[in-house]
């Protein structure tokens, strides 16, 4: 990677100057977390007021329960969402595609599947970029499973599913989805690896000459991390809340209407066929992880499996209809059936192993 | 005479991109050609790793992102 030491002309600020922006920057983050959280603590009593006395709902009925649920829900998920999205896109302006390929690249097998299913958590992806990601890593030296690791992990250690799990359930399940996420990413990558499907690769990816890109690796000041946190959040949250709003909904309607216990008889630890079943409805669904977590919480909630839940969140948001049809540009049927066929055998066997010890 | 290529699969940021790009160039009045690659090989041709891209006179200005009219405005110069 080369540096320029060029000063671009945009960046004027003398260093002095600079440190003391960044000052004002952190004490101006400071307080907004403070606000952010005085207010977040006031919306449980708000729901509950807004359902009881300005609507008159009983709380034990049907509709009332519903809409507390929803009114409390929403502006919960939203501000953790836009708390969480802003963060991640700071953290994302660290993190560069191509610094992270060259990270990886020339990496053993292995040591390297671990490593491309961290970075695939931070590293910025959107699924269209899968397939030129595919390209720009496989033809620069990084190996088939390793680059597989990487674009299983991405997706799907969510750090929107990652933080609302944790606004939802607690540490515990939030670190458990992490832990398992990246596990299945690693032993799904490196399983890959092993096969030494390469020939599955359309050989026009390999025979491609990769340019050098020339994309500067610019040192970005505080302000412009700041401005990735805006446009992610106004990119990210912009782009889900109807899916949030869709997602609550029907989380509410199960909240309000289904009676309790009701899931465990189908999605319960009794029914072993829930698991697979549960894999097999997510594959072909395709939903961002903020409008399946409120499904997911209302299922739970009316005496679902934590592992069965875990198996259907993991497969909508890991594995989607979308990326598989944009991944073929690139794999052949073969790879792609072996891709989707290991990724799911590893959701479900984390599905078994949580209705097992939970 | 600028030759801008905006790179992406036609996915929805992708053309979001080409319209920005397109609206800033007719705002400027500069003489520039404007083409949208939506072919892998290409992209991979131009080092590119994620879309939506802009690469004016073959340079990768800006990956992964819908640049803003600013960030536009400042190429064209």
């Amino acid at each position: 990677m080369k540096t320029t030491e060029v000063e671009s002309p945009k960046v004027s600020v003398g260093k002095a100057s600079g440190a003391k922006a960044s000052w004002k920057w952190f004490a101006v983050a400071a307080l907004g977390v403070v606000a952010w959280w005085l207010i977040y603590r006031e919306l449980q009593p708000t729901a509950a007021w807004l359902t009881v006395s300005a609507l008159r709902l009983d709380r034990a009925s049907h509709l009332g329960s519903a809409v507390e649920f929803f009114l409390f829900e929403v502006p919960k998920v939203m501000m953790l969402l836009t708390l969480v999205v802003f963060g991640v896109g700071i953290v994302r302006s660290f993190f560069t595609p191509a610094r992270t390929r060259s990270i990886l690249a020339g990496k053993r097998e292995s040591a390297g599947n671990v490593l491309a299913a961290m970075l695939g958590v931070v590293t910025p992806f959107c699924s269209c970029s899968a397939v030129p990601l595919f390209i720009g890593f496989v033809t620069t030296g990084v190996p088939l499973g390793v680059t597989l690791s990487f674009l299983i992990s991405a997706p799907m250690v969510n750090e929107v599913a990652l933080v609302l799990l944790f606004g939802l359930f607690g540490w515990r399940v939030a670190a458990l989805y992490a832990g398992t996420g990246l596990l299945i990413a690693i032993v799904a990558g490196w399983t890959i690896g092993r096969l030494k499907l390469e020939r599955f690769v359309e050989p026009w990816v390999y025979a491609t000459q990769l340019g050098d890109g020339a994309e500067q690796d610019a040192e970005l000041s505080w302000s412009d991390r700041e401005r990735a946190g805006r446009e992610a959040v106004g990119d990210i949250v912009g782009k889900v809340w109807p899916y949030v709003l869709a997602g609550i909904a029907v989380g509410a309607g199960i909240h309000g209407y289904v009676p309790e216990n009701f899931m465990a008889s189908i999605m319960g630890k009794s029914a072993w066929w829930s698991v697979p079943l549960a894999v097999l409805i997510g594959i072909p669904m395709y939903s961002n992880a903020a409008g399946i977590i409120p499904v997911v919480q209302a299922l739970l909630g009316k005496g679902a499996a934590l592992g069965t839940v875990l198996a259907f969140m993991m497969s909508v948001i890991g594995l989607s209809l979308p990326e598989t049809i944009i991944l073929r540009k690139v794999l052949r049927p073969t790879l792609i059936g072996v891709f989707v066929g290991v990724v799911a055998s590893g959701i479900l066997i984390v599905g078994y192993i949580f209705n097992l010890i939970m | 005479m600028l030759n801008i290529t905006v790179y992406g699969p036609g996915c929805a940021k992708c053309k979001e991109t080409e319209k920005r790009v397109r609206h800033v160039v007719e705002q400027s009045g500069k003489e520039a050609t404007v083409t949208h690659a939506t072919d892998f090989a290409e992209m991979a041709k131009a080092g590119i790793l994620m879309t939506p891209a802009v690469s004016v006179n073959g340079v990768v200005k800006s990956s992964g992102r819908i640049p803003s009219e600013d960030d536009i405005r400042s190429w064209l110069n």
